[in-house]
């Protein structure tokens, strides 16, 4: 998952005596575990003699097909395996000679794991469907993505924003209600965005104006928002439905030559423009924090806001704006749970994809691409649960949803190596 | 570029830190600002600075009056600022730092750093700065980013430069870099001021001084006074720049360091293979700048950090393992350097912080209960016997002035009989009162017998105090020298150079630092 294998050889300045760092059993162990579950577990005692899995890839509207692959699942888990122990071994060998190991290794050794457990879990239920658990797993980072980016752009200037959970909320409510008075979704989409920023003006008013504890203030949100869903929901929505809470849903719009891609195509290509500006607003941030002068100034804020204070920069004023843009982030990416899904509002609908949004910020270490690549992490766990829950597999269902829970403690726990916040993270900034 | 206050005045709520000052700074003047610790000088530069308004008074470049409403106009008027804590974002590059605020871009909001980065080069080059303009802040030593701070200054056209005390971070060998880039400013047409309470440092450079006491001015002074004249000024009374002490007496070496190595959360080697001797009854000084590594040694002795080799012995017992707690039961007192996160706990009353390490022993506690007649007794007690000023030992503590917080803490960690006394930083933001009566009584404690280790990053007081120096560079003992080493070996030394080669050089006249030629003129 990381390569936090780090370990270094300590040099005294000065030519003193080296001394060298203790050996990081930390992931050596890990992968030989993970290992010895695939050869054992999936593999020589997984109870798969004889059986098979077939993995299927075609949608249909392929430019080219690609044809279903089966396996025969012993010989797969058991070869898998072998080649995770050695895999393991290699890790083991070069964390004791402290040497680090690209980001490659883990990887690698994710994909094969997920492979085997995979082979194993489908032998004998038909076939995994790649392409729909793929497509499922962006489906459920949408949110996340979003919620992610929110956090990311508060936190970055420096105020912590626990209170996603209800701008995502807050914009799934106000999505569905006006593309439903509208009878147009995007009407929906367009309303979102202003959900999710008047949760962050109260937010901003509270945490840079009056230095309230940011965390408190963002819990306080949360449980504010659920109460005003839910009343307005099995008061004003449930007395008539049809004009507050009729189902919109935003069309998908393939992009041609793209979207015929095998796998990948149906996957990323044909979606709703809401996906689509979910790729341009990651990219803008990307762009933006690392190259641009607001990212900068961004940055500074976030890290040192007494020394962007001595160069002019308004520090509260560029705080208060950032919130707003992350809130409208947040909101938008709401609308994914009613418009963007085709869904009507319901209550409590976010159910705590805030959270991990935030867990996703921390595990991609603050940075756009990397909390990404871990939202689109939790949004595969969480699909594979369902899809595996749903085939019969000998994994209880409820375990696997638990799974991206447990990835995220231990993400979060800072597993992954150390991650630095920004430094002012959660600091009112005042003048004396 | 002329600059001029006229009757500044700045009140935080009842107290005034800056009461109806003038000062005038000519073009291409380095004038001096003079004052304690507390005076009002950083005050008042950050009032100039924009960064406080001031309740009256005004300020006038080239005699046309200005008003700041925040830094970005003080410095379009043409003032920048190098504050004593350095406004940089360490996670930035250099470039960055400089752009930030100012940045300059290219085809519409994207940076453009290449700017960013000929500007750091131009001026590091104009000036010999020696800056790589892609390396990370926090990666640079202090000297390097306090040239950073200028080269900001500087690509913002700053006509007048004002120095928070610039010299505090800096080795005696950086502070005569910083002199001759301050002398090649002024050549420029830069008029600096120069805020510190380093005589020595006022005289060496400045072309006028303006003494600040309490908030107000109390004089003009010329570079030709005497240092006592300037300390008189300063203080407002007659100091004894040094303290009287007699010979050290010292006795076995009861407590001694071997291989001690110290590696931070980052896993650098912070204190490096360190072995030290103390006797009973002698001071021994550990000497350096700041951040070389003498606090996380003082702190691994008391055990705050727990070190990743080495030993620690006191009177023949190991003290590995052992918890804070029980290194301070077996005699150690500890000053730490940081008074007020870890000294006193500001929110408690004064008589409870005289009691923070022995609240549970007898005579303040029986069983469970604390003995509150008893430790009102023994506060009044230490009170006249520190000379505390107080009104109450009921107030909190955080009412007392840094002097006499620094006081309680000595009554607390002296109070007791001693086997090592270990103290960081003792006399740090003093006035020289605090400092004349600290000093003497780490001297009475080292009279009675007890081993001090004394951690100081001002030479001036180890100078004073100690009766022999050992210099720390980088976590490593540079040399132990005698207490009456000459200041420039000192200051080589404190810059990584061995013992022997230091003394080489001062001798053959190559080292001769010009703060220290300043000294030696008759005064």
């Amino acid at each position: 998952m990381s390569t936090s294998t780090e370990t270094h050889i300590l040099t005294t300045p000065g030519g003193g005596p080296t001394l060298r760092s203790p050996i990081d059993w930390k992931f050596p162990i890990v992968y030989g575990v993970l290992a010895l579950v695939t050869l054992l577990l999936f593999g020589l005692f997984g109870g798969t003699g004889g059986k098979s899995t077939t993995f299927s890839f075609a949608a249909g509207t392929d430019l080219f097909g690609i044809p279903p692959l089966t396996v025969s699942a012993m010989a797969t888990t058991v070869a898998v395996g072998i080649v995770l122990v050695a895999m393991a071994a290699v890790a083991t060998w070069l964390a004791v000679k402290r040497e680090k190991i690209g980001i490659w290794f883990p990887i690698l050794f994710g994909v094969l794991f997920l492979f085997a457990f995979l082979t194993w879990a489908g032998a004998g239920n038909g076939h995994i469907p790649l392409t729909p658990l793929l497509a499922g797993a962006l489906a459920l980072s949408v949110p996340l993505i979003f919620g992610a980016m929110c956090g990311l752009v508060g936190e970055r200037s420096g105020v912590i924003n626990i209170a996603i959970e209800g701008q995502l909320l807050a914009g799934a409510f106000l999505a569905a209600v006006v593309a439903s008075a509208v009878k147009n979704p995007y009407a929906g989409l367009i309303a979102a965005p202003f959900a999710g920023a008047l949760v962050a003006v109260v937010l901003s008013f509270f945490a840079i104006r009056y230095w309230v504890d940011q965390i408190i203030i963002g819990v306080v949100l949360n449980v504010l928002v659920v109460g005003v869903t839910s009343f307005l929901f099995s008061t004003v929505l449930t007395q008539n439905p049809e004009l507050w809470n009729a189902r919109q849903a935003l069309p998908v719009i393939p992009i041609p030559l793209l979207g015929d891609i095998p796998v990948l195509g149906p996957v990323l290509f044909r979606q709703s423009i809401l996906v689509y500006i979910m790729y341009v607003v990651v990219a803008v941030l990307y762009v933006a924090l690392f190259h641009s002068k607001w990212g900068l100034r961004t940055r500074a804020i976030g890290e040192h806001p007494k020394a962007a204070d001595t160069v002019g920069i308004p520090v509260n004023r560029n705080r208060v704006i950032n919130v707003l843009i992350a809130g409208a982030i947040a909101g938008l990416g709401g609308a994914f749970f009613t418009v963007g899904s085709g869904l009507a509002f319901g209550k409590e609908m976010s159910a705590g994809q805030g959270f991990i949004a935030l867990a996703a910020m921390i595990l991609g270490k603050w940075n756009p691409l990397g909390a990404v690549f871990a939202a689109l992490l939790f949004g595969f766990a969480r699909n594979l649960g369902n899809t595996l829950s749903t085939m019969g597999t000998p994994v209880p269902g409820d375990l696997l949803l638990m799974l991206p829970y447990i990835v995220t403690i231990f993400a979060v726990a800072g597993f992954v190596g150390r991650v630095r916040a920004p430094a002012a993270n959660g600091k009112a900034y005042a003048k004396q | 570029m002329k600059l001029e206050l006229r009757g500044i005045t700045k009140r935080f709520g009842s107290f005034t830190a800056n009461d109806s000052i003038d000062l005038v700074v000519e073009p291409g003047e380095i004038h001096a600002l003079l004052g304690e610790n507390g005076a009002g000088k950083s005050t008042l530069m950050n009032t100039l600075y924009g960064l406080y308004a001031p309740e009256e008074g005004e300020i006038l470049i080239d005699d046309r009056p200005v008003a700041f409403s925040g830094p970005g106009d003080a410095v379009s008027a043409g003032i920048g600022m190098v504050h004593q804590h350095f406004m940089l974002v360490p996670v930035f590059t250099v470039a960055e730092s400089v752009a930030l605020g100012y940045e300059p871009t290219k085809s519409g909001a994207l940076l453009d750093l290449g700017e960013a980065r000929r500007k750091v080069t131009e001026i590091s080059a104009r000036f010999g700065f020696h800056i790589d303009p892609d390396a990370v802040i926090e990666d640079l030593p202090v000297g390097a980013q306090q040239r950073v701070e200028i080269i900001k200054a500087l690509s913002r056209d700053a006509k007048i430069l004002i120095l928070d005390e610039p010299t505090a971070v800096l080795t005696p060998q950086e502070t005569d870099e910083l002199i001759e880039i301050m002398r090649q400013l002024k050549a420029g047409g830069t008029s600096i001021v120069f805020i510190t309470h380093k005589l020595r440092e006022v005289r060496a450079i400045a072309d006028g001084i303006t003494v600040i006491r309490r908030g107000k001015v109390v004089g003009e002074a010329s570079p030709e006074s005497s240092e006592s004249e300037l300390a008189g000024l300063m203080v407002g009374r007659d100091v004894h720049l040094t303290t009287d002490k007699t010979d050290a007496d010292p006795g076995e070496a009861t407590f001694s360091v071997r291989g001690l190595t110290v590696v931070d959360k980052s896993e650098s080697v912070v204190v490096s293979d360190v072995s030290l001797d103390v006797r009973r009854g002698e001071i021994l000084a550990i000497a350096g700048v700041d951040g070389n590594g003498q606090s996380e040694l003082a702190e691994a002795i008391v055990g705050l950090v727990e070190p990743r080799s080495g030993t620690i012995s006191l009177d023949g017992d190991d003290l590995a393992g052992l918890s804070v707690k029980e290194r301070l039961r077996k005699g150690i007192g500890f000053v730490p350097e940081d008074r007020s996160t870890d000294g006193v706990i500001a929110s408690f009353t004064i008589s409870e912080n005289m009691i923070l390490d022995l609240y549970d022993q007898p005579p303040y506690a029986k069983g469970l209960s604390l003995q509150p007649a008893v430790v009102r007794s023994e506060a009044e007690e230490k009170v006249s016997e520190f000379d505390i000023r107080l009104t109450s030992i009921d107030d909190p503590i955080s009412t007392l002035s840094g002097g006499n917080q620094q006081k309680v803490v000595l009554s607390r960690e002296l109070g007791r009989p001693l086997r090592l006394l270990v103290a960081s930083q003792p006399t740090r933001g003093l006035d020289v009162g605090s400092i004349e009566f600290v000093h003497k009584r780490i001297i009475a404690e080292r009279d009675s017998g007890t081993p001090c280790v004394i951690v100081s990053t001002e030479l001036d007081e180890v100078f004073n105090i100690a009766d022999r120096i050992a210099v720390m560079y980088r976590g490593r003992i540079v040399g132990v020298v005698p207490a009456d080493t000459p200041r420039d070996v000192l200051g080589l030394m404190m810059a990584g150079v061995p013992e022997d080669e230091a003394l080489a050089r001062v001798e053959d006249g190559s080292a001769a630092t010009e703060i220290s030629a300043a000294e030696e003129d008759p005064a």
